[in-house]
Parts: structure tokens; sequence; C-alpha cells
């Protein structure tokens, strides 16, 4: 029997996604909710100077049959110092923790996910809220969702108390997941967001060529426009090989208001061995456009009213790979246990940037080397089912 | 208060619409659809070497680290699910 159900978004512009909502939302169909699991998590990120890692822990319940909830504690310890922090200041260390709540909920077989994420250090603060609906159809081949999302940041800076900006984001997300055979998967995504405000790194400067200072530049404040609007499109499969391995797959395209167009594309595959074991092998590729505002070395400190020298904004590319291990075992049918898992997964990451050169190599201003660097990822964890 | 009461208004007439023409009955039609791939068909698809997110965790930290050091953002994540099957 058909459900109807709305979730009213009265803006104007988005009466579109009103009309995608209500007709999900009255197709109703098969939805089922996460599994019961606990996750605990090692990670470490290591390259360009810095190193950055700590624990991860994810708790998953279902409570009675159709609510189900989650809360994900994560910490960043980073320590060391970047091309940026080398090129104009010393080493510094500090602590960023994350906590997210959630609940996601069965109504009607429409699966709807809410969450509550905040993210605090000693100098940025940041709240964030997020609502998810996604919706089963076509005899359970089709999968639909919807996402929304809002952030709020406050930004500090270490050594001046009296430093405090603002900003906000908004995410739009539409997704759509369909079986094709019954050894394909392919999805595709849609996302717009939203920036408004202090979008700066506080601690990011610009280059300027200066006759007065002994390197012959110097480095001021970056400024940033105050709005950033980008939508990104993907897409991706997964295909099931006939020895219990599959292949998998997926490609994005991103532009945004501030003149950054990227893509990147990844391949993967996942062999078993047994019940017990899952290897997996996958390399990604990325390439993006610079930013209209950035300049690797602007003529003078004021050049424009809108100047960056952060290297996110540069041309660059970057490649990875990655191989990854499971060791997956099965409790008794009378434990209160399942199943359990062993994982560690490592990514070996390089990025070499077309312009933003290493303001610290000792060459005539504007012919030091483009920089770039490599990174090593772990993750080691253990997940319980029950 | 002009703008929300018009945005409200244009919602109400979708909603109208939708009940009023042929929507429902487009979804009636859509539920009669045969699924190409039955249910007893689907055990490929639950298996977890077919599902993105397996590891929600990993995942989540992955999609962290390339989003603190690209510009591009967004339309990472996939929507999950598919063969209603955990």
């Amino acid at each position: 029997m058909a459900e109807q159900g709305a979730v009213v978004v009265v803006t104007k512009s988005r009466w579109l996604l009103f009309v995608v909502i209500a007709c999900v939302s009255a197709a109703s169909n098969g939805a089922v909710l996460p599994q019961d699991r606990s996750d605990a998590m090692y990670h470490s990120y290591s390259g360009d100077g810095v190193t950055i890692d700590g624990p991860s822990v994810l708790l998953r319940k279902k409570v009675g049959n159709n609510v189900s909830v989650s809360a994900n504690y994560y910490v960043d310890t980073i320590s060391g110092a970047s091309i940026d922090v080398r090129a104009q200041a010393s080493e510094y260390q500090e602590e960023r923790t994350e906590t997210t709540v959630g609940g996601d909920f069965l109504h009607n077989k429409t699966l709807i996910n809410v969450s509550y994420t905040n993210s605090s250090e000693n100098d940025f603060e940041a709240n964030s809220y997020h609502l998810g609906i996604s919706q089963d159809f076509f005899g359970d081949l089709t999968t639909l969702s919807l996402s929304y999302s809002r952030g709020d940041d406050e930004i500090r800076r270490r050594g001046d108390d009296s430093f405090l900006e603002e900003a906000n984001r908004q995410k739009f997300g539409l997704g759509l997941t369909q079986v094709v055979t019954k050894s394909l998967i392919v999805g595709v995504n849609a996302e717009n967001v939203s920036d408004e405000g202090y979008l700066n790194n506080p601690y990011r400067a610009i280059r300027y060529l200066d006759e007065d200072s002994a390197r012959g530049f110097s480095f001021t404040t970056e400024v940033y426009p105050t709005t950033r609007v980008s939508n990104a499109f993907s897409i991706n499969a997964n295909y099931y090989l006939p020895y219990r391995a599959s292949i998998y797959g997926n490609a994005r395209y991103y532009t945004d208001t501030w003149g950054i167009r990227a893509t990147n594309a990844k391949v993967g595959y996942i062999h078993t061995i047994g019940d017990e074991w899952i290897l997996d092998a996958h390399v990604r590729f990325y390439q993006q456009d610079q930013a209209d505002f950035y300049r690797d070395l602007f003529t003078r400190a004021d050049e424009f009213n809108i100047m960056a020298r952060d290297k996110e904004l540069s041309t660059y590319s970057g490649v990875s790979a990655g191989v990854g291990v499971t060791y997956e075992w099965a409790f008794s049918a009378a434990s209160y246990l399942k199943k359990s898992t062993l994982n560690f997964e490592y990514d070996y990451m390089n990025f070499d940037y077309d312009n933003f050169r290493d303001a610290t190599d000792d060459a005539p201003v504007g012919e030091e080397a483009l920089f770039g660097f490599s990174a090593n990822v772990i993750r080691a964890y253990v997940s319980v089912w029950y | 208060m002009k703008m929300k009461m018009r945005s409200l208004a244009t919602a109400l007439l979708i909603l109208g619409s939708l009940l009023s023409s042929g929507c429902v009955s487009t979804i009636a039609s859509i539920q009669d659809i045969e699924p190409w791939v039955k249910p007893y068909e689907r055990s490929n698809l639950a298996d977890p070497i077919m599902s993105a997110n397996r590891n929600p965790i990993a995942l989540a930290y992955v999609k962290h680290v390339f989003e603190a050091r690209e510009g591009a953002r967004g339309a990472d994540g996939g929507a999950g699910g598919g063969c209603g099957c955990n």
C-alpha cells in the first residue's frame, strides 16, 4: 500500500526537491536499518613533515525494530610542520576531537537518518546537523537518497585573543543507487555545497615580491571571498565476479564559483580467500585546476582585492594506491556476538603541484622548485557485529 | 513573511497537483514493475564485498583525508543499499 509522505522545503527555488521527496515517499517499499556493530580504529597520516594520528570509535545499536542509534568519537593529534608552516613559522602541536551522535529511523519502510557532529580544536569549533532520507523502490532494486546538512564554524587564531570569525555552510545531496543485474550495482550522486563567512585558513598567507626582504619576498594574510558554492557529480559501480571477488570504481566531476574544476577516479579489486580473508587493492587519481584568485607569487601585498596562496587552491594532481586486508571470523550461534573482523589498510599518496613553489628552496624568487610531497596513510581497526 | 507564504502556497500547489493529477497513478504503475533481479537472486549483491560502505569508520576517515588535501568536495558518499539486504 502506497504511503503518502512529504518533507516540505519551503524555499521557492527548491520546489523540485520537494516534488522528488513527495514522489519517493509515496512509492514505499523495503529498507533496512544498519547492522549493530562496534569499531575501534587507530589511524595515522604521515607526510609533508606532518604526522596526524589518533583513535576513532564507533558504536551502533538497534533500539526496538525501527530505531538504530550510533555514536562516533574521533581524535586527530597533529604534530610537525607542513610546507606552509616551514616557510613562515615554527612547528606546532594540536589536537582535534570530533564527536557524532546519530539515529536511523525506519518509518513505513522509509529510512531517515539524523546526526549531530561537534568538532573542536583550541582555535576552531564546528557544529553540524545532518538529515538524510532514503527509500528503496522498484522491488528494492533502486534506492533514492536525499540529504541536507548545515554547519556553523567559529574560527579563532592562536596568539590573537581578539580574533573571532564565523562561517556557515549548507549541503544538499541527491543519490540514486540501481541494481542493474544480480552482479552489478551502479550509483550516481550529486551534491551542492554553499559556504558563507570567513573561509580562509587564518594561518596561511600569500607571498609577494618585497625588495626590502632578504629573501626577496614577504608574506601577508590571504584575502578570500566570503561565499563559495560548489557542485559535484559522481558515478560509482560494483561488479561481482564469479569466484567471490569484485571490482569497483568511481569517478567525480567538481566545479565551484571560485573557478576550481576537478576530476578524480578510482578503481579497485577485492579478492577473497576462503570465508576468512578479504583482500583489497585500489588506485585513485585526482586533478584540479586552480581558483581564479590563486597565485604563487603576487607582485605586491595589495595587488588584488581577493588573493590566496593556499596550495589546495592551486593547479595540481595526485595519485594514491593502497591495499587492505581483512580477517573475519564468526562466533557460535549461541554467542551474543555474531562475527568480528581485524582490518589493516595502507595507502601511499603523492601530490605534485604545477604552480605552487617551495618557498624554502634556495633559488631566485619565483624560480624555486615546484612543490610536491608524498604521504603514508594507515587504518588499523577491529570490528564486532552483535 | 510574504516570501514564506508564497513559498508555502507553491509547495501546497505542487502537493495538490501530485495528488490530483497523474503522479499517484504513475507511482502505482511504478510499483507494478516486476523486479528483474528476484530477491532470491541477490546473494551476490548482499555480500559485504559489494558494499562501498562496508567499513564506515575507515571510509569516513579516508574521505576526511582527501577533503583536507584536495580542493574538491561533495558527492563522494554512496547512496547505499539497493538490494534491501543486510
